[in-house]
Order: C-alpha cells, then sequence, then structure tokens
C-alpha cells in the first residue's frame, strides 16, 4: 500500500459517515415514496373492491351528486374570489403607496390565508346561515370557501405582476397608455399564465375543504335532475339548496352505521377527490408550460 | 428668434457662424425648451436648459454617464412623471403648445413615441405589438388596423422579414428585430417625434447599422432624438449634437461643427476620448 | 380617440381596484371584530374569567342564554398541544433528511421527480388524511397495541405529523436551495465530504428558513379540525398514555358548532375557542415573520 495514497483515520471516519448518511437518506426517500404509493393504492383498492355501478349513480345511492355539487361549490367560489382576488392583487402591485398602505394589505392577507378553516367554518355559518336567516346552502359555503381563495389568488396575482420586467409598462407609458390601460392591456396578460396556474393550484386545494362547509353548505343534498326551474330547491343549479360535497360525505361517513354502502362510497369519494386534485395539479403545470411557450414563443 | 439654437450655459450666449446658418434655414420647430431646470427630490439634474429641436432631423445627445441626456430625453414625453418625486421649471414647447401645461401625458406620449435601450416588445403576437398604439387611439376596424401594422413594419423595414408570422410571439425575434419592432411600434401611433435611449446599445454591429439606417430613413417623415454613448453614432448619423455634462448643455451645434470645431475645451475633451 | 373617456376610464378602474383591496380589508377586519366580540362575549356576558377558560378542566357551559355554567377549556388546550408536539416531533426530523435528499443528493431528479411528489402530498386534502386515519391506523392501533379502541393521542399525532410533513419539507428544501453555491464550493475545495458541507455549512445557513417552515407546519397542525377529530376519539378527559383518546379544541368546534342555541353561554365559549386559534396563528405569524426576517426565505414552492 503506497503511502500517499492512505486516508488519515478522521477523514476515513468523515467518509463513511458520509456514505451511510446518503445511504440513510436514500432508504427514507424510498419510504416515503411507498408511503404515497400506499395511500393512492389502498384508497383505490378499497374504493375499487367495494365497487358497484349504482355508487356512482346521481342519487342518494351514488356519489354523483356530491361530485357535483363539489365541482358547483369551488365554481361559485371562484366566482366570487377571482374577480376580488384579482383586484386586489393588482391593488397591491401596482396602485398601493408603498410602505403602510402596502403593510397593512400584506398583514390582512396573511391573517386571512393563516386562518384555521374551521374557525371560518364558524364565522360562514353565523354570518351566512344565523344571520341571513336561511338554511344550509351552496352559496353561504361558495363565499365561506372564497374566503380561503381570495387571499391565495390575491399574492398569486401580485407576484405575477410583480414579477414582469418593468420594460413592459414602460413600453406601454412610452406609447401613450393610461396606468388602467397598461395594466388590462399588457400586465395582465403577460401575467395571465402565472395567475390561471395559481387559480388552479388554488381550486385544486379547496376542492378537499370540509370544515368550512361543514355548516354553511350543509351536510344533506336531494337532487331532483329532471327539474328545470333554478329556483326548486332540489334544482341542481339552484345554489340556495344545501349541497354535500365529497369531503362532507368521507366526514359524514365515520359513523357508518347510517348506510351499508356509508364505507364503500367513502372509499370512492376518496379516490375521485384524490383524482381531481392530482388532475388539477398536473393541468396546472401543463396550462402555465403550454401557455408560456404560447406567449413566449418557440425561438425557432 | 432662433438665437437658442446654441446653448447657453451659465447665461453666457454663445454665438457663431454655424448657429447663424441654421437660423437662417427657418426650418420649423418640433421642440422649444426654455429654462428647464429638471430636480430629482432635491437633486439638481438639469440646469437652466435651453434648445430647439429642429423638425426632420436627428438630434444628438451626448455626454458620459449621469450628465442629463437620458433624463433630458424622459423629459421630452413626460416619462419622467412615472418616477415619483421629480420637479420640472421652464417651459416645454411642442410645435408652440407647453406639455407641462397644457397637455395630457397620454396624448404627448402618442404625439412623441420612444424606444428604448432594451428591446421592450410585449409578450403579445407581433401584430398585437404594432397595433397596440392604434388600439388605444381608439381605431378597431380590422382592416384599419391590418394597414397601419403592414405600414408601419414596412417603414420599419422588418416587413418582408416577418409578413408570414405576424401571429407569433414577438420574443421570438431576434434582439435586433425586436428594436425594429418596437420602433414598429412606436411609429404605428404616427407620433411627429421619435425618441431613441440609446436603441442600439443591446445591439450587434450588424443589427445597430440596420437601426441607423433606418433612422436616417425615418428622419424624412419625422423629428428623431436619439441618446447614444456611441461618439461614432452620433457623427454618422445625426443633423445636430447636444453635449451635456453634469447637467448643463455644454454645447449645442451642428455634429459637424462639434466634432470638428468645438468652441468648448470640455467637448473637445469628451468627444477625443479624454475622460466619459 | 376621446381622451377625456379614457381618462375617466382610468380612474374609475383605480377606483373599482382600491374598492378590490378595500374588501379584503373590510371581510379581515370583519373576521377579527366577530372572533373579538363574540369570543369575549363569555367573559364578558358571563363573567367567566380568562384562567377558567384557560387551566379549568371542567366543560360544562350551558345551552342556555342564563349560562351558569362552566367554560374550563384546559382538557382541549391540552389535547391540541399534545397532538401538534407530538405530530412535530415526529414529522420535523422526517422533513428535514428528505429536503436535504431532495436538495443536496440528487438535485436533479430532486427538482423533476421529487417535488411534484411533495406536491402531491401537500395536495391531498386533509380530509382523507384523516379518513386513512380512521380505516387504516385507527384498526391497525387497537389490534396491535394495548390501546382499548385504537381512537388515540398516537392517532391523531401521526395524521397530523403526516398531514404536515409536506408543507415542511417544501419550505426547508427551498431554504436550502437559497443557499448560494459559492458556500458549498468553498468547502469542497477545503476537501469536506458532502455530509460535512450539509451539515456544516448549509443547514446552519439555511437554518431561518427551515425554522419558518417548521411554524408553518405546527401553524397548520394546530388549525387542523376533522382529520384530528376523525381519530383522536373525543374523549373529554386527560389522555393517561399515548394510546389514550383525548379531544382537542377544533375537534370540538367542529362536533358543537351546529347543535348550540344562538348567543347562550355553550356557543360563546366555542366562538372563545375559535378567538383562541385565531389568536394562536396570529402568533405564529408574527413568529414566522420575525424569523425570516432575521434571515432566509420562506417560501413554499408552488
Amino acid at each position: 500500500m503506497k503511502a500517499s495514497k492512505a486516508i488519515p483515520g478522521p477523514r476515513r471516519r468523515a467518509l463513511s459517515t458520509d456514505r451511510l448518511v446518503t445511504l440513510g437518506l436514500h432508504i427514507l426517500a424510498g419510504a416515503t415514496l411507498l408511503l404515497l404509493v400506499g395511500f393512492v393504492g389502498h384508497i383505490a383498492w378499497s374504493a375499487l373492491s367495494e365497487f358497484k355501478p349504482e355508487l356512482l349513480a346521481f342519487s342518494p345511492t351514488g356519489i354523483g351528486n356530491q361530485f357535483f355539487n363539489t365541482i358547483y361549490l369551488v365554481f361559485l367560489a371562484l366566482l366570487i374570489s377571482i374577480p376580488l382576488g384579482i383586484g386586489a392583487g393588482i391593488y397591491m402591485a401596482e396602485y398601493a403607496t408603498k410602505g403602510k398602505a402596502q403593510k397593512i394589505m400584506r398583514i390582512s392577507i396573511e391573517t386571512l390565508s393563516s386562518l384555521p378553516s374551521i374557525v371560518l367554518g364558524l364565522f360562514g355559518y353565523l354570518v351566512f346561515i344565523i344571520m341571513t336567516n336561511s338554511q344550509w346552502n351552496l352559496f353561504a359555503g361558495a363565499l365561506t370557501v372564497s374566503i380561503l381563495t381570495l387571499p391565495l389568488i390575491a399574492t398569486i396575482t401580485e407576484d405575477a405582476l410583480r414579477a414582469l420586467p418593468a420594460s413592459y409598462a414602460k413600453g406601454s407609458y412610452g406609447l401613450g397608455a393610461t396606468k388602467w390601460q397598461t395594466i388590462s392591456r399588457v400586465l395582465i396578460p403577460a401575467a395571465f399564465p402565472a395567475i390561471i396556474t395559481g387559480i388552479i393550484l388554488a381550486a385544486g386545494r379547496v376542492f378537499g375543504e370540509a370544515a368550512a362547509l361543514m355548516f354553511t353548505a350543509g351536510m344533506s343534498t336531494d337532487i331532483n335532475w329532471a327539474s328545470t326551474d333554478i329556483t326548486s330547491p332540489t334544482n341542481a343549479f339552484n345554489p340556495f339548496r344545501s349541497g354535500e360535497t365529497l369531503s362532507l360525505q368521507i366526514w359524514a361517513s365515520r359513523s357508518e352505521s347510517l348506510d351499508p354502502n356509508a364505507s364503500a362510497m367513502a372509499n370512492l369519494s376518496a379516490l375521485v377527490l384524490l383524482a381531481l386534485v392530482f388532475t388539477f395539479s398536473i393541468g396546472a403545470r401543463a396550462l402555465s408550460r403550454h401557455l408560456n411557450r404560447k406567449n413566449l414563443g418557440d425561438n425557432k | 428668434m432662433e438665437i437658442s439654437e446654441v446653448a447657453m450655459p451659465n447665461q453666457q450666449v454663445l454665438v457663431n457662424a454655424g448657429a447663424k446658418a441654421v437660423a437662417d434655414q427657418a426650418v420649423g420647430n418640433a421642440f422649444t425648451v426654455e429654462n428647464l431646470d429638471f430636480y430629482y427630490g432635491t437633486f439638481h439634474a438639469l440646469k437652466n436648459i435651453n434648445m430647439n429641436i429642429k423638425k426632420n432631423e436627428i438630434t444628438a445627445l451626448i455626454g458620459p454617464s449621469g450628465c442629463g441626456k437620458s433624463t433630458f430625453l424622459r423629459i421630452l414625453n413626460r416619462m419622467n412623471d412615472l418616477e415619483g418625486d421629480v420637479t420640472v421649471k421652464g417651459k416645454i414647447l411642442l410645435e408652440g403648445e407647453d406639455i407641462y401645461a397644457d397637455m395630457e401625458p397620454i396624448v404627448l406620449r402618442h404625439r412623441v413615441g420612444m424606444v428604448f435601450q432594451q428591446p421592450n416588445p410585449f409578450p403579445q403576437s407581433l401584430y398585437d405589438n404594432v397595433a397596440f398604439g392604434p388600439r388605444l387611439q381608439g381605431i378597431k376596424k380590422a382592416s384599419e388596423l391590418d394597414e397601419i401594422v403592414e405600414k408601419s413594419l414596412t417603414q420599419a423595414s422588418l416587413w418582408n422579414e416577418v409578413k408570414d408570422r405576424l401571429h407569433k410571439s414577438a420574443i421570438s425575434l431576434s434582439g435586433g428585430q425586436q428594436q425594429r419592432l418596437c420602433i414598429a411600434r412606436t411609429l404605428a401611433t404616427r407620433p411627429d417625434v421619435i425618441l431613441m435611449d440609446e436603441p442600439t446599445s443591446a445591439l450587434d454591429p450588424i443589427s445597430t447599422a440596420k437601426i441607423e439606417e433606418l433612422a436616417l430613413e425615418l428622419k424624412e417623415d419625422y423629428t428623431i432624438v436619439i441618446v447614444t454613448h456611441n461618439m461614432q453614432q452620433a457623427a454618422r448619423i445625426s443633423d445636430k449634437t447636444a453635449f451635456f455634462l453634469m447637467g448643463d448643455l455644454v454645447e449645442y451645434n451642428k455634429t459637424k461643427t462639434i466634432f470638428t470645431e468645438p468652441t468648448q475645451p470640455k467637448t473637445a475633451d469628451y468627444i477625443n476620448g479624454r475622460f466619459g | 380617440m376621446n381622451i377625456e373617456s379614457t381618462l375617466r376610464a382610468d380612474r374609475i378602474w383605480r377606483n373599482v381596484i382600491r374598492g378590490a383591496g378595500l374588501f379584503l380589508l373590510i371581510i379581515t377586519a370583519a373576521i377579527g371584530i366577530f372572533l373579538l366580540y363574540r369570543g369575549t362575549g363569555t367573559f364578558t356576558i358571563y363573567g367567566h374569567s380568562l384562567s377558567e377558560f384557560l387551566f379549568s378542566t371542567q366543560w360544562q357551559p350551558a345551552d342556555t342564554l342564563a349560562g351558569g355554567g362552566h367554560v374550563g377549556a384546559g382538557i382541549y388546550i391540552v389535547g391540541s398541544l399534545i397532538t401538534c408536539a407530538l405530530a412535530l416531533l415526529m414529522a420535523t426530523p422526517v422533513s428535514i433528511a428528505l429536503a436535504i435528499y431532495m436538495a443536496e443528493i440528487t438535485p436533479s431528479v430532486g427538482r423533476r421527480f421529487w417535488q411534484p411528489v411533495i406536491e402531491i402530498f401537500v395536495g391531498i386534502p386533509s380530509i382523507i388524511y384523516g379518513w386513512l386515519g380512521l380505516t387504516i391506523l385507527v384498526p391497525f392501533l387497537q389490534k396491535y397495541t394495548t390501546a382499548d379502541s385504537g381512537f388515540s393521542v398516537l392517532a391523531a399525532s401521526i395524521v397530523l405529523a403526516i398531514m404536515i410533513f409536506p408543507t415542511i419539507t417544501s419550505v426547508t428544501m427551498n431554504a436550502i436551495n437559497s443557499v448560494p453555491k459559492t458556500y458549498r464550493q468553498g468547502a469542497y475545495g477545503l476537501g469536506a465530504t458532502r455530509w460535512e458541507v450539509i451539515y456544516k455549512i448549509v443547514l446552519p445557513v439555511a437554518k431561518h428558513g427551515i425554522l419558518a417552515g417548521v411554524v408553518l407546519g405546527l401553524a397548520r397542525a394546530f388549525g387542523e379540525a376533522l382529520a384530528v377529530a376523525m381519530v383522536i376519539g373525543k374523549m373529554k378527559a386527560f389522555p393517561k398514555s399515548l394510546l389514550d383518546p383525548t379531544v382537542n379544541l377544533t375537534s370540538a368546534i367542529a362536533a358543537d358548532m351546529g347543535g348550540t342555541m344562538e348567543g347562550s353561554e355553550y356557543n360563546m365559549a366555542l366562538w372563545t375557542m375559535a378567538l383562541f386559534l385565531f389568536v394562536i396563528s396570529l402568533l405564529f405569524i408574527l413568529l414566522i415573520r420575525y424569523i425570516t426576517s432575521k434571515g432566509g426565505n420562506l417560501s413554499e414552492s408552488k
């Protein structure tokens, strides 16, 4: 053995520690991946092994109505929070004076986004149900959830606008555009990919919301799909009917005694919910890539 | 009177043969600048500037960094308004109208367009970039817009290169093409004056040559004011040159005169590369 | 072009946008005021003391406007604290280790593969974690441990730990990634092994960001309601071991909020709990702000 190749004792120990830690981390990462695969696999297996076509029905025996309610509720919530959230984001990025106004806005947004959703649920229940003297309804649920998505969308919009090069605004002003023309014709279109991606991600996150909805959107659903009168309390699109979502259905089925199918329905709901969340997450990514390419062009 | 064709640093009127000759031509002025002082906060960035900028000429603004030449350029279409705490004193007339008293900035900027140092096309299609200004002006008819886009791109000698991909993203163009697109975008608002803020400093020599050639063509129809760091560029393309130093307009004259027989020693030093 | 109308539109839109900003402030203020007003009713209307609420273990609020019950939330508060502390204890080391793995050991695979994996974890709704806890963990604990029912502190902590570890991992990874490359090069240049570089250079530099991530995870755990409520057992008693059931603040609100009489002592007591949660989460924000202002950036990857 050549002396020059020998590694001094302490360094040899350092090298073996290094190898050991690396190995440990590999194992941990593998275990994490297994855990994820295990979760998804378990849900998929439980859902599919008990699967009966009637579980998909748009009736009390299936989760079709809950699926519809989930989508419809998130849609309504976004309808409320997108204009307000984008408006608030534009305000923060473009209009709020540096210093006080921005600071107050930021604290406000952080407070809203850190509110536990059960607290928000309590607030929504009081303000949108008790104080308006109404029954559980989708609209109250959507209003409550929109308080969750509002700060998200505002932050996304603000970040997207701030990330734009200052030369866009300069170019637009140089051509004689007013501030609002600059924002609406140059800045918002340029920030659009980031904003739409963020909104889809935000939507993906509220699909699973339950605590804020228990006592606002309610935990029952009764839809008559033949109804064409939107004011009817059983019309699917009437926002003033109660509407249990997929996540509430899972929550409700923890007491399995109610319905022999409750557990099978909950498993299927969980699978559908996962699929929704994954689809939105992947969809947001793909859309963002597509829009960025379209906006920036291929350099071919 | 046309005597302020020549700079009056520190109230000292410099009369020379060149100025007289110019005055005799009696061509209309695009801009008349009288006793202009400009402050960023309390910083006195431009001091008592008097200057006339002639129509259908290229006027070059030169001087070392921080001398106030870009600030002066931005004053001419009130881009400095956007920077916050600024004060403008004195008078700037665009064809007789005081641009700080009688004119909305957005109207002024339609009439006095600007091309920036870095090409800054919007991340939209080429067509939408060029149609941006006309649309601001309320033009909606597709045929009319098509015509303006084609005319502007042709004027900016870009039409032949891009006519087949008008609806592709403007960001996909090369740097030189992007800058010509920005010029086309400015032309489309039908301005009287085009301000260029070191328009070639980010470009390669070939693209630079194209832009210079373009500027020479455009002066037939437009008044051009260009800020440049490149002495040769000023010499090559401009009719008049103004030399700024520390917020003063040191000398303003025919380019030929400035470069061959400057009256001020500082001008000579700068042009001969002794500082700056 | 009509300049007047263009300028008018500019003014109108400026006010519309200001309105949107103002609206957000109003909502925040409204929530704060409602919480404050209702949450203090226990003390101002029904005359209980703050120390009774915080430290007494007697929770028997009267569901009437007359009041006269007891509002000691001690057990609930302890339940929240224990489950969150345990969850943090389990999640933090794993999260930091994973973040190190993704950022330092396999940086390229980390970005393209592991980051999406962690994002998927972040995106899984908490109700699903609760459901998995209920259908896998609780029966498992009942079968293989001495737990009576499986509903337990341990089950709640594990569910919370799994729920928050992706958040902590994500923030930690960003903190590690924002450590300048030159630091690493410097250390490698001196003959350090990879682990030495991580342990002695990268982690100390990133520590503020990591800490902020941990607090963010804690805040999420503290506010989570239904996933915990599904597995904690809702037993109104201090747990004697990890395998005993107990109860916490959020699950109490979730269970009872719909059943109390408006304005009653019980109702107000639940609002006091909500106010307490709100105050704690505000404290967490301030803590995160304080930590990040001392160095490092907090940004959860989106």
